[in-house]
């Protein structure tokens, strides 16, 4: 047997240190005409910097490959450089927000916060008295029992839409999708005028719960839809010729392997109404001191925190609130991080 | 197992020809410890089925003896899989699918009013195409479910679950990692494992629906192993588009065709005449390879 020379491995498709300078030449070609127009034109501002970069960046890079390689390359070019600006574009309002709710919200943010209420202090007080506990829990509350009612209707809806698939499939989807449009200001005006007030009589934790469900029924229905279908039906088809009746089959097989999307639809809906203020405020009540009962009396929560202390204006208020979106933006971001990292997880195939 | 074409009908009341009781008789005395006794077999009466106004089979008149193996061989879209899956009732597991006939189980038919379904698959087993063990079990969960799904009882769960590993050949190289998940196997192991799920609800006879097209040969050639073994024991139905799977593991072949119509059987006979000296001019160009 002859002995063969292994070479050594190579990768000719990696671009070359020339490509990689040009491409850097390129970016530095862009930004010198990006400063100089920006500079001798009416354009101003930071957008502008922004905008006129883009252009002069999809053009240079365009136009370099037209050279080289002619018309098709300069269009691949000018696509591919447009495409991961259009991304860009749709970071930067997501970056922006996040900026400055970090900035201005991080020096509000002590300790005291997570331990204190605001019943012994108003929001124009300094910034060391008074606390989110009231608010947090409140939100947890409101949270955990629109989970608790939505959860069970929204996996039961799309279960019926994709194992019984009866005659009412189609409405009910229709319903569905258009439930998921529905203003949240609407779901809080229907609790109120159906359930508050002619039978409640009293604000609650409960009657926000209410309308955060309406909002949240949609998002867990559709999203544990698309999750159920993915679910091949060789699984369900094995589990019937196992002498398994459609509830043993769905309960035993369905289900449980469609388990990590169902906690990733269950987690997107209540990233969907951690934040929702509208029904919040006309339901719930406000109050300053913590509630532990959700079914009597005022309760707490962030969006209505955030909303009063705004409301009251003193610089000590106004950064109050923004403490208040920076503690429920980290919250709706430990949810979708759940969310990601359930998802992601595969069960064994 | 009688050969029967359309113009046989008549002689199909007989039911059992002399030659399959010798087969059943041999079957018994070689029927594994513990197994249950495979009563009468399958037969198939005038077997129709439909999607929706889609005629696909039509008039299949098959008996499948106890203790025996009958393969179903034919072109693509010749109703074959339809046709095994009228017999554990999955056919009307799709929506639009009409069927009309009999299929008797010990002859009772299986469609019977007031049958239930359930129960009939738990006699009539399905091993599918592809390898299909439920991704949320482990190995010994997948081998258990069929008594889950069914919620039924049995005494030693563990000596139940080698024993059907062991008969669909495969404990060896499991019984180490019976709480791996099932998907860690490969799918020869997985199809196998199937097997060994089918096998632990007890069923008398096993459908298989091309249970090693998208396997290797050899695993292709452990199944067939395990075909042999089980046919001690039950009446096995398989359907393949390997003819020389055909030839090695089955008994009887039955040949279904569709000529722009309904699929429709040709010819069924004992595997070594259909294959050495086929009555019809069809099954001749089919099994030497001159269509199909």
């Amino acid at each position: 047997m002859t002995t063969s020379v292994i070479p050594a491995p190579t990768r000719p498709w990696v671009a070359s240190t020339k490509d990689r300078l040009f491409d850097i030449g390129i970016f530095a070609l862009a930004l010198v005409v990006d400063l100089l127009l920006v500079a001798v034109t009416p354009m101003k501002g930071k957008l502008a910097y922004v905008f006129v970069f883009a252009i002069a960046y999809v053009t240079l890079s365009a136009l370099r490959q037209f050279i080289v390689r002619g018309s098709a390359s300069a269009k691949d070019a000018f696509v591919s450089s447009l495409v991961a600006f259009g991304a860009f574009v749709t970071l930067l309002p997501i970056l922006s927000i996040f900026v400055t709710v970090i900035e201005k919200g991080s020096k509000g943010i002590h300790l005291g916060l997570f331990t204190h209420d605001m019943s012994m202090a108003t929001p124009t007080d300094p910034l060391s008295n008074g606390g989110l506990l009231h608010a947090i829990t409140g939100t947890l509350t409101l949270v955990a029992l629109a989970l608790i009612m939505s959860v069970p209707i929204g996996i039961l809806t799309a279960l019926y839409l994709t194992e019984i698939q009866g005659r009412f499939t189609r409405p009910i989807r229709f319903l569905v999708q258009a439930m998921s449009g529905v203003p949240s200001i609407v779901a809080g005006l229907f609790i109120l005028s159906a359930v508050l007030y002619p039978i409640a009589k009293n604000y609650s934790g409960f009657m926000g719960s209410l309308a955060l469900t309406i909002l949240m029924i949609p998002t867990i229905a559709r999203t544990s839809e698309e999750v159920l279908r993915l679910i091949p039906n060789d699984l369900r088809e094995a589990g019937t010729a196992l002498g398994g009746t459609q509830w043993r089959t769905v309960a035993m097989i369905v289900l449980p392997a469609a388990r990590s999307g169902l906690v990733t639809a269950m987690i997107l809906g209540v990233a969907r109404i951690a934040g929702e203020t509208a029904p919040i405020l006309l339901l719930t009540g406000g109050g300053d001191k913590v509630n532990g009962n959700a079914f009597n009396g005022p309760i707490g929560s962030l969006p209505y925190y955030i909303w009063k202390s705004f409301n009251a204006g003193s610089p000590e208020s106004i950064t109050r609130a923004w403490a208040g979106l920076l503690v429920l933006l980290i919250l709706v971001l430990v949810f979708f991080t759940i969310a990601r990292f359930l998802g992601s997880r595969k069960v064994a195939k | 197992m009688t050969d029967s074409t359309e113009s046989e009908n008549e002689k199909m009341d007989t039911t059992i020809k002399p030659s399959s009781l010798g087969d059943v008789a041999s079957s018994v005395t070689r029927r594994a410890p513990g197994t249950m006794a495979m009563g009468r077999g399958l037969e198939a009466r005038g077997i129709h089925a439909w999607f929706g106004k889609n005629h696909v089979l039509s008039d299949i008149t098959l008996d499948f003896a106890a203790g025996t193996v009958t393969a179903l061989i034919g072109p693509s879209g010749c109703g074959k899989s339809t046709f095994i899956r009228t017999m554990n009732r999955m056919h009307e597991f799709i929506p639009g699918t009409a069927m009309a006939g009999e299929v008797l189980l010990d002859g009772r038919d299986v469609y019977a009013q007031g049958v239930d379904v359930t129960k009939i698959r738990l006699q009539i087993g399905m091993v599918f195409q592809k390898p299909n063990p439920f991704p949320s079990m482990t190995i010994g969960q997948n081998v258990l479910s069929g008594l889950k799904l069914a919620q039924l009882k049995v005494a030693n769960k563990d000596d139940l679950m080698e024993e059907c590993l062991e008969r669909a050949g495969l404990w060896n190289e499991v019984k180490d990692r019976l709480n791996a998940h099932g998907g860690s196997l490969s799918g020869g192991q997985q199809q196998r494992l199937c097997i060994a799920r089918a096998l632990a609800v007890r069923p008398q006879v096993l459908l298989m629906d091309e249970p090693c097209s998208a396997l290797d040969p050899g695993s292709t050639l452990r199944i067939e192993e395990t075909i042999r073994h089980l046919s001690d024991s039950m009446t096995i139905i398989i359907v393949t588009h390997n003819m020389q799977q055909a030839a090695r593991v089955s008994d009887y072949t039955a040949f279904f065709l569709s000529d722009n119509g309904p699929g429709q059987m040709i010819e069924c006979a004992p595997t070594s005449e259909i294959f050495s000296r086929p009555r019809d001019k069809r099954t001749e160009n089919y099994v030497t390879g001159r269509f199909g």
